[in-house]
């Protein structure tokens, strides 16, 4: 039987696998004698070199905006949801089962880790300026992490998301690792790599054991067979629950798998952290959300309480670690494991409230925006400042204004205080979600946790204000894609400040699909 | 009808303040008159509200506004002026005018002061802190309220960490974070009253009279709302940034800080502690009133004690706010309607103090009262009357603003609402009046320091070990004239109010009836 394939459908993956293998082969085909001469003598040769590293970066760019352009048209075609790989109608038995479908939590989340990956790729081009990192390698494992962050939430069944899931995972390693002169960004491949090897055979194992019980990988299947009578299934439903529960929370750095995050982030390039930070996470939070409501809402009984004390952990840990932190990048790295918690613990009533789902959504959205502008800017000033301590901010604001009010209003943000409205609101929701709920608990733990986050958010603000006791370390003037990748951002947060009702509704949408 | 007032109120001053920043610029030779005009332009508009404010009819809301903002939230863009909010609307405005103009023809402009350092700065901040102020007064919707409060902190945090003394980190930073921290608790005693009632919009709470949320929940609700407005007021024990902040901010930090900032915490008393959580404000009235007279007493020992006078100021600020606090926590009108009368008049008379005292240190380097050396009177009579003047008024003087609102308090305290311990409130009013000859007490031992007695002559100054060289050389001139184009609308209001409480009492008077609506 021949499978009809709707390549209208999986076009955003498609048109990113293309262009990563363009990319590939752009690099493949530059002329071998220029990249020997660069080896040798990197100063001379400096611009040809930029040149094809800006040429690679536009391409990259041109292929997710394309890709972007594919997600939009789909979401404004409207319709019913569209779906492709579907088992024959013969074969099916009742209901379709399929393993990619467009919906709206598909668009919703393809659409914010695409323009996630637009801010990371302009971040991209100012870290390759530089001239020591492999740029053909770099943008043809951007392109395939974001083929699977596409593709994943658009996943049905239990082995597309597993494979898209490490699509995410596999070149997060070696992008970590491309700083090869750098001992630190190996050190941290390698803990990334052991951490997230351990987590998939962990995933593998608990998915293994749905399908042995459920008999099916389709995640609608799942759910009529966990959906069912309780009584019928057997203990080790729990066991396989709690597994899968385990694989995911590495993704999103939860606790107990927060460990790896800020020496991962410190010595991955800065650009790789942001996008360990938001799209990787983001991936993973679509993965958590697919498994749990769709496909096991009713084991809530069994997963609801782990999420909810994983969450609580989640942003207890994460904002204690951030309090001592020196280091701009692991104290965002903390910063981001709290926030992890956070957007975790609308889940973790998912099973009675309807709209925790856009909840989390919404808080994933409103955070992908700031933290990927703090992520910008402290990418701007790790050109001049390689160690890239906290120090190293004093008196931003009154060197550099543009970037120096951009990572404070950021960091406003993310503490959740006007003006940064939007981080304000994002947090508001969670309340409520959770209040309404019925988890009055973790509304109280994560108060508490909100006026932590206060001090260190506040402490490295206050820092941006105050003036600098040394001169700047050395003059750096940042390229128009440092500039355009901060703007973007920024413009994303104050978007959301003004009108948050723009994120609801975009994400009320998933929630109903 | 009308609502666009309010919101030109918040569109003028802001707009100033985003033309600034996006053309930095354009405006460099103009930036004195550029903020003149702007709040100026605010100004007329809280003075169009008053002129068009319909003051016969019964208490409701007037120029309101109410659009959605954030459906998914239930937020709505609310805006209104009622009775308790329009003076201090147009104590804002005026206040931030007169600093303004104080910039604006200041010799700080001049001489290195803080007008020369960075001036753009300083005007786009004074413009964003103008609008979160009148925001905060005009709000309608808890959220909103919320938003306009937060907004204020984050210019204050700089006029102080930027322009002001040499103490300016530890004491900006103090100012944040203790109001930050006060802050989250008001926003989760916020959304506890959200959880219960599942609305947000104040006059609907007010109107149901904390119908729908039980005692317990009230009362927990009013401790967390009033721990956040408290820091703010501030109330003794949670004063202690005030004096810090007071003593490093510069001029125009202080004058707006005690003028408008401080009132934002009783303003949130009025507006949404007592009328939305009547059960909650009954239960806890007698230990806000137990802290509210400690405060007064606290605060004029305390300012025995002081030798600097902008710090004897801003302690005598948490006196007063006792006042305010004690005729709140009686939960009568006439209580209520002295503490918004005390309100507005401390917000004028220390706002008038404040800019008498940075015009001390801006002549005498030192505000240190023993180095001032007393005899002002005679070196520079004007600016002596001006601060004996402000003095009496702040000491409560009848026939001066002061006077009305403590007197009310008190007398609110003789006689509280019924379900109050009365026994508790007559010793409550016993221990309130002796603060209240304590505080004509510091006063007038501040007085016979600085402005009585025979002057120094400069050869003994000389010898002074406090006194720098600086002050030796210039001979301190006497009051200019654009400082007494800002002192003296303040002045002129405080005669007036004091001759004629009436004209506050009766813009008070329905709305606050309406306010203890289940109480009273």
């Amino acid at each position: 039987m021949i499978q009809q394939i709707d390549y209208f459908v999986i076009a955003p993956p498609l048109v990113l696998a293309l262009a990563a293998g363009l990319v590939l082969l752009l690099d493949a085909f530059l002329p071998a004698r220029r990249r020997a001469i660069i080896a040798e003598r990197p100063g001379p040769s400096l611009p040809s070199r930029s040149g094809t590293a800006t040429g690679l970066g536009l391409v990259t760019l041109a292929g997710i905006l394309v890709a972007l352009g594919f997600v939009v048209a789909q979401a404004l075609g409207g319709g019913s949801p569209r779906s492709t790989f579907c088992v024959p109608p013969g074969l099916a038995g009742s209901g379709t089962l399929c393993s990619f479908v467009a919906d709206g939590f598909t668009l919703v989340f393809a659409g914010m880790v695409l323009v996630a990956a637009v801010v990371i790729v302009l971040m991209s081009m100012t870290e390759l300026a530089g001239g020591a990192i492999p740029v053909g390698e770099w943008y043809f494992l951007l392109l395939c992490t974001l083929v699977g962050a596409v593709t994943l939430p658009a996943s049905r069944d239990l082995i597309m998301l597993v494979v898209a899931l490490e699509l995410v995972s596999l070149p997060v390693f070696a992008l970590t690792a491309l700083k090869r002169y750098d001992g630190r960004s190996s050190e941290a491949a390698v803990k990334l790599f052991v951490v997230s090897v351990v987590s998939t055979a962990i995933m593998l194992f608990g998915v293994s054991l749905l399908y042995g019980i459920a008999g099916s990988v389709y995640l609608s299947r799942l759910r009529e067979v966990f959906g069912g009578q309780a009584m019928d299934l057997p203990a080790v439903v729990t066991v396989g629950v709690v597994l899968v529960v385990a694989g995911f929370a590495f993704k999103i750095a939860a606790v107990p798998f927060h460990s790896w995050a800020a020496d991962v982030y410190q010595g991955a390039p800065v650009p790789v952290a942001a996008l360990l930070s938001v799209i990787s996470k983001a991936a993973g939070f679509a993965g958590l959300i697919l498994v749990l409501v769709t496909a096991l809402s009713g084991q809530a009984g069994t997963w609801a309480p782990i999420v909810a004390i994983l969450s609580a952990l989640t942003m207890t840990a994460g904002n204690l670690l951030a309090m001592r932190q020196r280091s701009a990048v692991r104290l965002l790295a903390w910063s981001s494991v709290a926030q992890s918690g956070y957007i975790l613990a609308p889940l973790a009533v998912a099973a009675t409230a309807p709209g925790a789902v856009g909840t989390s959504m919404a808080y994933l959205v409103i955070y992908a925006a700031m933290n990927l502008g703090a992520f910008a800017v402290v990418m701007l000033v790790s050109r001049a400042a390689t160690r890239n301590e906290l120090d190293d901010y004093r008196g931003l604001a009154l060197r550099r204004p543009a970037a120096g009010v951009t990572l404070a209003f950021c960091l406003v943000c993310l503490a959740g205080l006007p003006p940064g409205l939007a981080g304000l609101f994002a947090k508001v929701f969670v309340f409520r979600e959770i209040v309404g709920g019925g988890a009055g608990w973790l509304a109280v733990v994560m108060a508490v946790n909100t006026v932590i986050g206060l001090y260190y958010y506040a402490v490295w603000t206050a820092r941006l204000f105050t003036p600098a006791g040394r001169p700047e370390p050395s003059p750096y003037r940042p390229p128009l894609t440092a500039w355009l990748a901060v703007g973007l951002a920024l413009a994303a947060a104050v978007l959301f400040s003004v009108a948050p009702q723009l994120v609801l509704d975009l994400t009320s949408l998933s929630a109903s699909g | 009808m009308m609502g666009w007032i309010p919101v030109a109120l918040l569109a003028v001053p802001l707009l100033g303040a985003l033309l600034l920043l996006l053309a930095p610029r354009t405006f460099r030779g103009v930036l004195p008159a550029y903020g003149l005009i702007f709040s100026g332009v605010t100004l007329a508009l809280s003075l169009a509200l008053l002129a068009l404010y319909d003051y016969g009819g019964p208490a409701r809301m007037r120029f309101e506004l109410d659009l959605p903002w954030i459906p998914g939230l239930g937020l709505r863009l609310h805006l209104g002026v009622d009775g308790v909010s329009l003076p201090l609307i147009v104590l804002t405005a005026l206040l931030t005018f007169l600093c303004f103009v104080y910039l604006c023809w200041g010799r700080a402009r001049a001489t290195g002061g803080f007008m020369s350092a960075r001036p753009r700065a300083l005007v786009f901040t004074l413009l964003v802190l103008e609008v979160g102020m009148i925001g905060t007064f005009l709000a309608l919707d808890l959220l909103l309220f919320f938003v306009f409060f937060e907004i204020v902190l984050i210019p204050m945090y700089f006029l102080i960490g930027v322009w002001g003394g040499e103490g300016r980190r530890a004491a900006s930073i103090k100012f944040i974070l203790y109001t930050l921290l006060g802050s989250v608790v008001m926003l989760l005693g916020l959304l506890l009253v959200w959880a219960q009632t599942g609305t947000l919009d104040i006059e609907a709470l007010t109107a149901a009279h904390g119908a729908g949320m039980p005692r317990s929940v009230q009362i927990l609700a009013f401790v967390a709302i009033g721990i956040g407005l408290a820091v703010k007021t501030p109330m003794w024990p949670l004063h202690t940034w005030l004096p810090d902040a007071h003593t490093e901010a510069p001029t125009v930090g202080s004058v707006l800080l005690a003028g408008v900032l401080l009132k934002m915490g009783t303003y949130g008393f009025a507006r949404i502690a007592i009328p939305v959580l009547p059960e909650g404000a009954a239960a806890v009235a007698p230990w806000l009133g137990a802290f509210a007279v400690v405060g007064i007493v606290y605060g004029a020992l305390a300012c025995l004690a002081q030798r600097d006078l902008k710090r004897m100021i801003a302690y005598s600020s948490v006196g007063h706010m006792g006042f305010v606090l004690l005729g709140f926590a009686t939960l009568t009108p006439v209580g209520v309607n002295g503490a918004l009368f005390a309100n507005v008049a401390h917000g004028l008379i220390t706002g008038l103090l404040f800019f008498l005292a940075g015009a001390v240190k801006e002549r005498y380097h030192t505000s240190e009262m023993p180095a001032l050396g007393g005899g002002m009177l005679a070196t520079m009579p004007r600016l002596g009357s001006m601060l004996t003047f402000a003095s009496i008024a702040s000491l409560g003087l009848p026939g001066l603003a002061g006077f009305w609102g403590e007197m009310l308090a008190l007398f609110g305290a003789f006689q509280p609402a019924n379900g109050l311990p009365r026994g508790l409130f007559l010793t409550y009013m016993v221990i309130g009046g002796l603060g209240a000859v304590l505080t004509a007490a510091y006063f007038l031992v501040m007085l016979s320091r600085v402005t009585h007695g025979r002057p120094r002559d400069s050869a003994e100054r000389h010898e002074s070990p406090d006194e720098r060289p600086i002050a030796v050389s210039l001979a301190p001139s006497d009051v200019r004239g654009y400082e007494l184009a800002a002192w003296t609308p303040l002045v002129i209001l405080i005669l007036l109010f004091g001759l004629w409480p009436g004209l506050l009492l009766s813009l008070t008077t329905p709305p606050v009836q309406a306010l203890l609506g289940a109480l009273s």
